[in-house]
């Protein structure tokens, strides 16, 4: 039912591109930087450390999620602008199922977003985290199954959202929230419970709890993780497949 | 091939009832201004759009409802540009491949085929965003014949060129059917375009309002008109009268009149009137005349939605930036 060969050149593609961009790689880096060092490097002078976790320690694993919610939805609704404009026009004429190409693009997602937040977490020593290689690999496994479960909700988005205008409402009427009430700032447990009945329906609050429960696996005040390790990936697996499934189905609607 | 095919966006009826038939091997053109259907038409064909009613049928096959036979049976040249920029020419077309799944033992040796017809052998490794705007039309016909098309699809291949790189494409292109065996559906703006096609069909506002072969819509206008500055029109008009037995008229000093082959006409003309010529011109029937004959107006000023507005800067923004 997945063609593997429409899958494999709508991911060969963008990795090629991806890799020739230098400057986009420089741009889409520079943003967990500063909100790492300046952001969390500032506040952590006025937030009071947890039991084991400072707080630039603390929003690492958010910063991890930062940078994957915007590499997979950025990858996904340059689709919007594809289907008019570009390359998306080839790949839609061509004898693949929509399922394929919605496979395709959302792989293609995983794995520019895995790649970018592998770098990032490059960075972990940096602000004192000390991780083991079972730790790590644990990292870039959640990694991988969220940016999957974000392109595919970014495919979702993009099949609703026509225009191109669209993007910035995307952007700050659903990414920008996304981030800010996923637990990757605060933790969900200390917000008002509107808020926090909010963040409970965010997929990206599931990805980011995954990556703190795998951080910092010991830490259980304030700065602990919000839900079980086994919640968060049975929800973010489901979520993936869910996305997939609801986006294909969406792809397939013709005008 | 097409009966009584219509699309509506909301209110606006893009297709009104369009019914035609292309035969296998044929060039058949599609004429029309701004926003007259024919990407929407092109669009239904190749499977991207469902008409609100009516059927259409490529190779025997429903466009609608079995996409994916159609969608192996035809290549496309989009209005605007499918090329990935940031691959090189070799790049886009090898994807091409693999996404037709041409057998891999083919694959190399039609690549290298297709960029040798098109000219671009050398520049194979070339981003694409280096290509001059007809390089990169020409790779795109190149990419749109590799899985071995039955049908091409040609919206307006020249848009954008200067008449020089235009008038190398369609040479180009009207060896086609004869080498690759395809048919050839194409849309323009332009009537001597359309001239090497073997049928055109002219259409406004969703309707089609004349068809036939290049000859057949010439004869509606009358065919080429000629000018003629004469020192005696008086005389010069009553000569040609009696002699080609033509109609003949006056305005502003000049008298004009129409033959279907004007380029033949002018030097029995001029053997005729003798000295009294001062000079000559000659117009051929543009797509504005049988425009004008059909409708009763000239070609609309683009007026189109704000989506058409746009996809026009894209356009022109492309193009300025193409050159670099
Ligand atoms: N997706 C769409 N939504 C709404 N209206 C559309 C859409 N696509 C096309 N139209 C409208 O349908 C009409 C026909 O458009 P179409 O693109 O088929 O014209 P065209 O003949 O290809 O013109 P051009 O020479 O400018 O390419 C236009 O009025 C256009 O505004
Ligand atoms: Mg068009």
């Amino acid at each position: 039912m997945i063609e593997t060969n429409a899958v494999y050149v709508i991911v060969a593609r963008e990795f090629k591109k991806f890799i020739r961009e230098k400057s986009r790689l420089i741009s889409t880096l520079a943003r967990p930087l500063l909100w790492l060092f300046l952001i969390g490097g500032g506040m952590s002078r006025l937030v009071p450390a947890g039991e084991n976790v400072s707080y630039i320690q603390f929003i690492f694993p958010g910063i991890l999620g930062m940078t994957i919610l915007f590499s997979s939805i950025f990858s996904s609704i340059s689709i919007i602008w594809d289907k008019e404009f570009g390359f998306m026009k080839e790949i839609l004429v061509a004898p693949v199922s929509r399922f394929s190409v919605v496979v395709g693009k959302a792989t293609s997602g995983m794995v520019l977003s895995t790649f970018q937040a592998v770098i990032v977490l490059c960075l972990f020593p940096f602000i004192g985290l000390r991780l083991d290689p079972l730790q790590i690999v644990g990292v870039i496994l959640v990694s991988a199954i969220l940016s999957f479960a974000l392109a595919s909700f970014g495919i979702l988005l993009a099949s609703f959202y026509e225009s191109y205008e669209s993007f910035s409402v995307i952007m700050n009427f659903i990414v920008m929230p996304m981030f800010f009430l996923s637990g990757a700032m605060y933790p969900v447990k200390l917000l008002p419970e509107v808020l926090k009945l909010v963040s409970k329906l965010n997929p990206l609050t599931y990805g980011v709890d995954a990556l703190k429960n795998i951080v910092f696996p010991y830490e259980t005040g304030r700065m602990s993780a919000d839900f079980s390790l086994f919640t968060d990936l049975a929800v973010i697996l489901t979520l993936s497949l869910v996305f997939v499934l609801i986006a294909g189905k969406a792809f397939e609607r013709k005008q | 091939m097409v009966e009584n095919l219509v699309k509506k966006f909301g209110s606006i009826t893009a297709v009104d009832d369009v019914s035609f038939e292309v035969e296998e091997g044929a060039i058949f053109g599609f004429l029309g201004p701004n926003g007259a259907g024919k990407t929407t038409t092109i669009n239904i064909l190749c499977t991207l759009l469902s008409p609100t009613s009516g059927k259409a049928y490529i190779n025997r096959y429903d466009c609608d409802r079995e996409s994916a036979e159609v969608r192996r049976a035809i290549g496309i040249v989009f209005q605007d540009s499918s090329l990935d920029k940031d691959l090189t020419a070799r790049e886009n077309l090898m994807f091409h491949a693999y996404l037709y799944r041409v057998d891999k033992t083919e694959r190399k040796e039609r690549i290298e085929d297709a960029l040798r017809f098109v000219d671009l052998t050398d520049r194979a490794d070339d981003l694409v965003k280096k290509f001059s705007g007809g390089m990169k039309r020409r790779l795109e016909v190149a990419r749109g014949l590799i899985h071995r098309p039955k049908v091409l699809f040609l919206d307006e291949p020249t848009l954008g060129l200067d008449p020089q790189s235009r008038t190398n494409l369609w040479e180009f292109i009207t060896t086609l059917p004869k080498l690759h065996r395809v048919t050839i559906f194409m849309t323009t703006h332009y009537m001597e375009e359309a001239e090497v096609c073997d049928k055109i069909a002219i259409i406004d506002k969703g309707k089609i309002i004349a068809s036939g072969t290049p000859a057949d819509l010439k004869k509606i206008v009358g065919g080429d008109v000629i000018y003629l500055k004469t020192s005696n029109n008086e005389e010069a008009m009553k000569d040609i009268r009696k002699l080609f037995d033509m109609e003949v008229s006056e305005k502003d000093g000049e008298i004009f009149l129409s033959a279907l082959k004007g380029d033949a006409c002018i030097p029995a003309l001029i053997r005729e009137v003798g000295e009294r010529v001062l000079s000559v011109r000659m117009q051929r029937p543009t797509l504005n005349d049988v425009f004008l004959k059909l409708t009763g107006k000239e070609i609309r000023e683009q007026n189109g939605t704000g989506l058409d507005n746009i996809k026009a800067m894209v356009r022109s923004y492309r193009r300025r930036h193409d050159r670099d």
